[in-house]
């Protein structure tokens, strides 16, 4: 039984798929999630295109209305689930041992089973389009429309086995992220010299680790409504549709700071390198981004103040959710801070960096306008909430991607992105971004609901709608510009050197794309910006050593034999109960495995 | 694992191996899964439109008993990781075994339970007590079910003839932590459901 078959010998000759398929390199999972995850983001995409399509105009017929509510449902589950959330996982996959000081994180092949796991997850629910349809209750599948009487079909049921799937990944992800940086830091980097990517990485993971078990229950008592005949939230005989709301919430809303989070931190590490300055009040951004989390799990409800919760907690979420623009203005103004008076190097990532604190501002500022409870029933399902909801997403989560794809594009492949075409991305990006969520700011205004799939004419929606339309049509033309450059850049030559940016974290102390190994030296740290420090004070890198006897994870498919019998479990939730209890063996068996390899 | 917990095993930055540091982590996850669970149950009591109601069916004397074992257990798996730390390889493996077979007694007191619920005409569409009730005390089973898989999978390899090798007092700890976090659940469960009235 030790001779465990899992492991393979580095010597052995084996085909690059096979490579990547058992590769516990976090540098080589990371960039598993960033192209899937890309990917995905292009799925919601066409999917956001086609919604908008149908709705240029009154009374179109690009697509009808069934299809219209699966396209929407799936929107937002791709963006929010298979998209954001896995380039966010990309990032940190990439940078959290190499800002930290580490060769790799603690525990590689949980990494490894994540990413399978998510890819099992995001190909089931993007499936159910062809196996009888997606799900089409909207992101947040409010009972009763997701009881049977109302949803006879699979579509929920892809929902509920899917997103427990995605959950699973995110957990390991994170339970992995999280032990990786508390305890496994260069000697010398306290928690207070962290990277403030690395402490939004950590508050993220502590957010998913305490919000994804409660979803979980949901999603479970959900799937037992559809198939065991249980009533928790059809109020026939007892059930309570309301309870949904707090349970899904209650997960929902740290959910939003799960996405928006990461692209803080991003903007934090671009803007003080591009300024030529340190961050602006460090301990601020970082108490600042604790304070985000911990509130974030004390506002669930101002996503029901119309469902009729009574004066008190309609009096205490409000204010809880005012409270939650103190920490978020105080970040908006250390960004602020930093950039003033530095010496402002106006690349692409810059560019992407700015227009995050501009829109981010928007979306803050009309959420803020959420908090009360009197606007709020104004505003609750019009698309005032649809343009609040992308101006953060977008304006804020992507648009802070773009720029740490821009920022660590050297990095993790020696090469620069064009910065030409970069900036024609940019302006396509912000140009389309607002013209196709600005209007929505007045088509809510004047009445227009979320998620109808037509309109009359006459009531004086067609300009924005069509407007809105024409915006998407300008992303497309920007991000197609990206694609291109991408492609391009990759078949330049490797010429970006260590540290093209004059950047500070320890992540741009070895070479570019680094080693597998990541540090021939692991660095030691004495400041919060290392390579500044070591830069003023004339502290040379260490010498490489002649001999390095680095010893590395070997590669692993037990992790894709775990994530084939999560698969076979997911499977049976859907079919057969003898599948799910196949997939139950095929876990037990991969684990087993996995314990039973050799790791030295 | 290797480089990793290689370098870790020695000089983490907390001086706590990373593994057991997952497992904490991963229990506070748990504290709010089985939270999540009891508070639906607390939500839906005295709910149920129609019966059995708890008052008709609970028997308390019994599941006292598997209370009992189960706490017992407890017992048994500290034993267990003393014998890890200290290199009795015979108490630990007597104790991993006693472990088991109490884990395993209480999911027999469960069986029992369930069956006779559905006997008497509680099923999990009865009413909203059948559907809390399963539900939670039904994962907390299933959690004990996978510890007793985990406490064999570690007694199987303690009998190999490399044993649990250098970090046997770690892989038996951590299990620990998990046992006895399964235990102190079904504390909070038994108190909610069975000792106080409805």
């Amino acid at each position: 039984m030790a001779t465990a078959v899992g492991t393979l010998s580095h010597t052995e000759d084996r085909s690059r798929i096979w490579e990547w398929m058992t590769t516990v390199d976090h540098k080589k999972i990371a960039a598993l999630y960033g192209v899937t995850g890309f990917i995905f983001f292009l799925i919601g995409g066409i999917e956001a295109t086609l919604v908008r399509t149908q709705l240029a105009v009154p009374n179109g017929n690009v697509i009808d209305a069934d299809l219209f509510n699966q396209l929407f449902t799936t929107h937002a589950l791709t963006m929010i689930f298979l998209a954001i959330m896995p380039m966010g996982a990309s990032f940190f996959n990439y940078l959290i041992p190499l800002q930290i000081g580490a060769r790799d994180v603690a525990f590689p092949r949980l990494n490894a089973l994540g990413y399978w796991t998510y890819l099992t997850g995001a190909v089931m629910l993007t499936s159910s389009f062809f196996l009888g349809g997606a799900p089409n209750g909207g992101w947040f599948a409010y009972a009763p429309l997701t009881s049977l009487e109302y949803a006879a079909g699979k579509n929920l049921d892809f929902y509920t086995v899917s997103l427990l799937i995605l959950g699973v990944s995110s957990l390991m992800g994170s339970l992995n992220f999280a032990v990786t940086i508390i305890n496994m830091r260069a000697p010398g980097m306290t928690m207070m010299r962290l990277p403030v990517y690395m402490w939004m990485t950590l508050v993220v993971s502590f957010l998913l680790i305490l919000s994804l078990p409660i979803i979980t229950v949901a999603l479970v008592q959900l799937y037992f409504d559809r198939n065991f005949g249980t009533n928790f939230f059809t109020p026939d005989t007892g059930g309570d549709p309301i309870l949904w709301q707090h349970i899904f919430w209650l997960f929902g809303h740290p959910e939003v700071y799960v996405l928006i989070l990461p692209s803080m931190g991003i903007v934090s590490e671009v803007l003080p390198v591009m300024s030529r300055k340190p961050l602006f009040g460090y301990s601020a951004i970082v108490f600042a981004g604790a304070a985000i989390g911990v509130l974030g799990f004390a506002v669930w409800s101002h996503h029901m103040f119309t469902t009729g919760l009574g004066t008190v907690p309609q009096i205490v979420f409000s204010a809880s959710t005012m409270a939650i623009g103190i920490p978020t203005g105080i970040k908006i103004f250390n960004w602020l801070g930093t950039m003033y008076g530095g010496n402002i190097r106006f690349t692409t990532a810059t560019y992407f960096s700015v227009a995050f604190i501009f829109l981010f501002t928007i979306g803050g500022i009309s959420g803020v306008m959420h908090a009360s409870p009197a606007v709020d029933g104004q505003h609750q399902d019009s698309y005032f909430v649809v343009a609040h909801i992308h101006y953060v997403l977008f304006g804020g989560a992507i648009m802070g991607i773009f720029s740490g794809i821009f920022y660590w594009f050297p990095k993790m492949t020696g090469r620069f992105l064009d910065e030409t075409s970069g900036k024609w991305t940019f302006w396509l990006l912000f140009v389309g971004m607002n013209l196709t969520f600005f209007p929505m700011h007045f088509l809510g205004l004047a009445g227009m609901p979320r998620r109808i799939y037509t309109y009359d004419e006459g009531l004086g929606w067609e300009t924005w709608n069509l407007v809105a339309t024409v915006g998407v049509y300008v992303i497309i033309v920007g991000v197609s510009i990206f694609i291109v450059n991408f492609f391009r850049t990759m078949r330049q030559p490797q010429t970006a050197g260590d540290n093209p940016w004059d950047a500070a974290t320890l992540e741009w102390a070895t070479s570019s794309p680094p080693p597998e190994h990541n540090f021939d030296v692991v660095p030691e740290v004495h400041d919060r910006d290392p390579l500044w420090y070591n830069r003023d004070h004339g502290i040379a890198p260490a010498a490489k050593p002649e001999h390095l006897h680095i010893h590395l994870p070997p590669p692993s498919y037990m992790p894709l034999v775990v994530a084939m019998g999560v698969a076979l479990l997911g499977i049976g939730g859907l079919s057969h109960v003898a599948v799910a209890v196949l997939g139950v063996a095929v876990v037990v068996y991969g684990i087993w495995g996995w314990a039973l390899e050799p790791t030295e | 694992m290797a480089a990793a917990a290689h370098d870790a095993g020695h000089q983490t930055s907390l001086g706590v191996d990373n593994r057991k540091l997952l497992m904490w982590i991963f229990l506070a996850s748990e504290c709010l899964f089985f939270g999540t669970l009891i508070s639906t149950y607390l939500i839906f009591k005295g709910q149920s439109l129609v019966g059995p109601f708890p008052g008709d069916i609970l028997d308390i004397p019994l599941t006292s008993t598997s209370t009992f074992v189960l706490l017992m257990s407890s017992v048994t798996m500290v034993l267990a990781v003393y014998g890890a730390q200290h290199g009795r390889l015979g108490l630990m493996r007597g104790m991993l075994v006693a472990t088991i077979l109490l884990g395993t007694t209480f999911l027999g007191f469960q069986v029992y339970e369930f069956r006779h619920f559905g006997h008497v005409g509680l099923n999990l569409g009865t009413n909203q007590f059948g559907a809390t009730f399963f539900l939670m005390t039904g994962f907390h089973g299933v959690h004990v079910g996978v510890g007793v898989l985990y406490l064999t999978s570690l007694l199987l390899g303690s009998m190999r003839r490399s044993g649990l090798g250098k970090e046997r007092a770690l892989w038996v700890d951590t299990a620990g932590l998990y046992w006895h976090f399964v235990d102190v659940v079904w504390i909070v469960i038994f108190t909610i459901v069975y000792l106080i009235p409805e």
